[in-house]
């Protein structure tokens, strides 16, 4: 299977080119948190309102906080290396555990923002396309351009103010009703209406760039000469737009849709603030406050192992929309 | 700011392109442009390289911004948000900060607070207008660290290839596949708010983009011939790099620098609205933060300050289009 090789072979490539990327992460991240005053022993002593001098030492020396920073580098490597990203001392567990209770609810917010992001945009885009230099274009590009500008974090609270105070149809915040017992599809309901605001939210602005990129490169491909073949061969307008424009326009997008990932997960960040949502982002800022920085390693660790996966998803994905691609 | 980098441009440009320009397309090519209305793709634009470069003609570059209403309108609006910042002291001497009538006056209700007034009785117009202050002075600074940072990164790169190369694309990668605002918040926190620590954790998280695209660039740029014939002139590394280099990259440059200024007043308003932002400083971000908590009772007082960034941003925005299709006069580019 000559498909299947190609694949391995893409995979085996990112996988190499991934693995010193990862360690400079690792490397540079671990510097960069020495430098930061104060650690976890001050804050949990700050937050206890008294400490005794053998006290701290002794929260020091059990998470290893007292020993030099080459150790506990070494330390930290040898951890990940059999696959543990650490204990977290603030938390008190691992923080393996504690990203896997909330990697799961910013997932779903990003891969529903995702999501909403990429139709609403290549409709937007194609509507834009379609209509090139006319009215519609016009007004949808400035619509897209005020997309781009505006903060989630202010979007997010005037969609409360209107949908959730004025209206009364949506919640504010959180992921779920809590204490609810509900059950299949009413669950899944409770949870979309929890979903909503925030994901709509963290889309508003890829919205924007999806469109713009859709409606350039649809105008770039509408030029081509296989299209003005699949107009002479008698194909409908709307066909030939969907199958042989979108379909060659979409690579791009693909492309970005993966640059955005790490993008997305740190506009999770301030949208998980606003709606009180219990995900990656609210934990990675709690972790900041608290100095905790085993899991903020972690969650940087995991965040930027998400967006290479996402890179390497996305050339899959272009060797399928487009087998010269994969050619190479 | 454009007529005059874009005239030194222009000068520098001419002279050893005028031969290979004429075998580029005629810039009106394109059916769907018409002569008012041009491509709106800016936000794009930091993706794009233009690995064929086309003479800028930096008169016809100044027109073709001129007669675009909306760049017009985002430079004037900009305009006015810079002479409010600098005209906020006098307007409003006191401390925005201050208590200065009775709290949750709505907008409208005093004629002495037009905007009205917070919990603590501060006027939220003179917070709005001390405000941009910090926006625009975080915004404008920061993008001038990362452009120059990343310029010269991105330059160093894509003209000496090789071992060089390798080890800046590396770590352009490392700064790329972190997630950037959340590497912001962790720099600021661990660096204490204030405005310089913004200021400089915004420009590290944006250098990468610029040295891609510098690097793209220059990478083009550098098997041409006018190139080739500086370096069998002896000319000097910088001279080559800074003088006969530099100048014709800079197009996708600017355009990108204008879309950085507004990402970055982004990222100042969403680091003050979490609480991060120099604590001593009314910012619009923070004052969205303080009013979140009263977002019920009195949305006036989230709704106004991010008015005031939306517009500035898309002005910003609306200028890195005009700038775009100014400089950019291409619609294709090869990506």
């Amino acid at each position: 299977m000559p498909a299947l090789v190609r694949i391995g072979r893409t995979l085996r490539r990112t996988l190499l080119q991934a693995i010193p990327t990862m360690l400079g992460i690792v490397i540079l991240n671990f510097f960069l948190l020495q430098l930061a005053p104060g650690d976890a022993a001050d804050v949990m002593a700050g937050e206890a309102g008294s400490a005794t001098e053998e006290s701290m030492a002794a929260l020091r020396s059990r998470f290893g906080l007292d020993n030099p920073v080459l150790v506990q580098l070494m330390h930290y490597l040898n951890n990940l290396a059999h696959f543990s990203l650490g204990f977290s001392p603030r938390y008190g567990m691992p923080v393996a555990d504690l990203i896997g209770q909330r990697l799961p609810g910013t997932l779903t917010l990003m891969a529903v923002a995702l999501v909403i992001a990429i139709c609403l945009g290549v409709v937007l885009g194609s509507l834009m396309a379609t209509f090139a230099g006319r009215l519609p274009d016009r007004l949808l590009s400035i619509f897209s351009l005020l997309f781009y500008s505006i903060p989630s974090f202010w979007i997010g609270l005037m969609l409360i103010i209107f949908f959730s105070v004025k209206l009364g149809w949506l919640p504010s915040g959180g992921s779920g009703t809590i204490g609810s017992r509900l059950t299949g599809w009413s669950a899944f309901v409770d949870k979309a209406r929890y979903m909503v605001l925030p994901a709509t939210s963290l889309a508003l602005f890829y919205v924007a760039i999806y469109a713009r990129l859709t409606r350039a490169s649809m105008l770039e491909v509408k030029n081509q000469d296989f299209v003005r073949t699949a107009y002479a061969k008698g194909l409908t307008p709307f066909g030939v737009t969907a199958r042989h424009i979108l379909r060659n326009a979409l690579i791009p997008i693909t492309t970005m849709a993966g640059m955005h990932i790490g993008g997305m997960l740190g506009g999770a960040v301030v949208v998980e603030t606003v709606y009180s949502w219990p995900g990656l982002g609210r934990l990675a800022f709690e972790a900041v406050m608290g100095r905790d920085f085993t899991v903020l390693l972690g969650i940087l660790l995991l965040s930027s192992l998400l967006v290479i996966i996402a890179n390497a998803v996305v050339d899959l994905v272009h060797a399928w929309l487009d087998p010269r691609i994969g050619a190479r | 700011m454009s007529s005059t980098d874009i005239g030194t441009f222009h000068s520098v440009a001419r002279t050893p392109y005028a031969s290979s320009a004429e075998a580029e397309p005629p810039v009106t090519s394109n059916p769907a442009d018409g002569p008012a209305w041009s491509n709106v793709k800016a936000p794009d634009a930091r993706s794009q390289q233009s690995s064929t470069v086309t003479v800028t003609n930096g008169r016809r570059a100044l027109k073709v911004f001129l007669s675009n209403p909306n760049a017009l309108f985002g430079t004037s609006f900009l305009v006015f948000v810079i002479v409010i910042a600098l005209l906020a002291p006098v307007l409003y001497p006191d401390d925005p900060l201050s208590m200065v009538g009775r709290p949750f006056l709505w907008p409208g209700q005093d004629s002495a607070f037009p905007l009205g007034t917070d919990s603590l009785g501060r006027d939220v117009l003179s917070g709005i207008l001390h405000g941009s202050r910090i926006s625009l002075f975080v915004g404008l600074t920061a993008t001038a660290l990362g452009l120059t940072f990343g310029v010269l990164v991105g330059s160093l790169a894509g003209y000496f290839g090789g071992w060089v190369d390798d080890v800046l694309v590396r770590l352009i990668e490392i700064f790329q596949t972190l997630p950037s605002f959340v590497l912001l918040v962790v720099l600021v926190a661990i660096a204490q708010p204030s405005a310089t620590t913004v200021t400089l954790a915004i420009a590290v998280i944006s250098w990468p983009t610029v040295a891609r695209l510098t690097r793209a660039e220059f990478r083009a740029i550098r098997e041409k011939d006018f190139v080739m014939a500086a370096r069998s002139l002896g000319y000097g590394h910088a001279r080559i790099i800074f003088r006969e280099i530099l100048p014709n990259a800079l197009p996708p440059i600017i355009v990108t620098s204008s879309v950085m200024v507004a990402t970055a007043i982004l990222m100042e308003s969403a680091l003050s609205f979490m609480g991060l932002g120099d604590p001593n400083v009314v910012s619009w971000g923070s004052m969205i933060g303080t009013g979140r908590e009263l977002v019920r009772t009195a949305w006036y007082l989230t709704a106004l300050p991010g008015l005031a960034i939306v517009f500035t941003v898309l002005a910003l925005n609306l200028i890195g289009d005009g700038l775009n299709d100014a400089l950019n006069p291409r619609f294709s580019q090869d990506r």
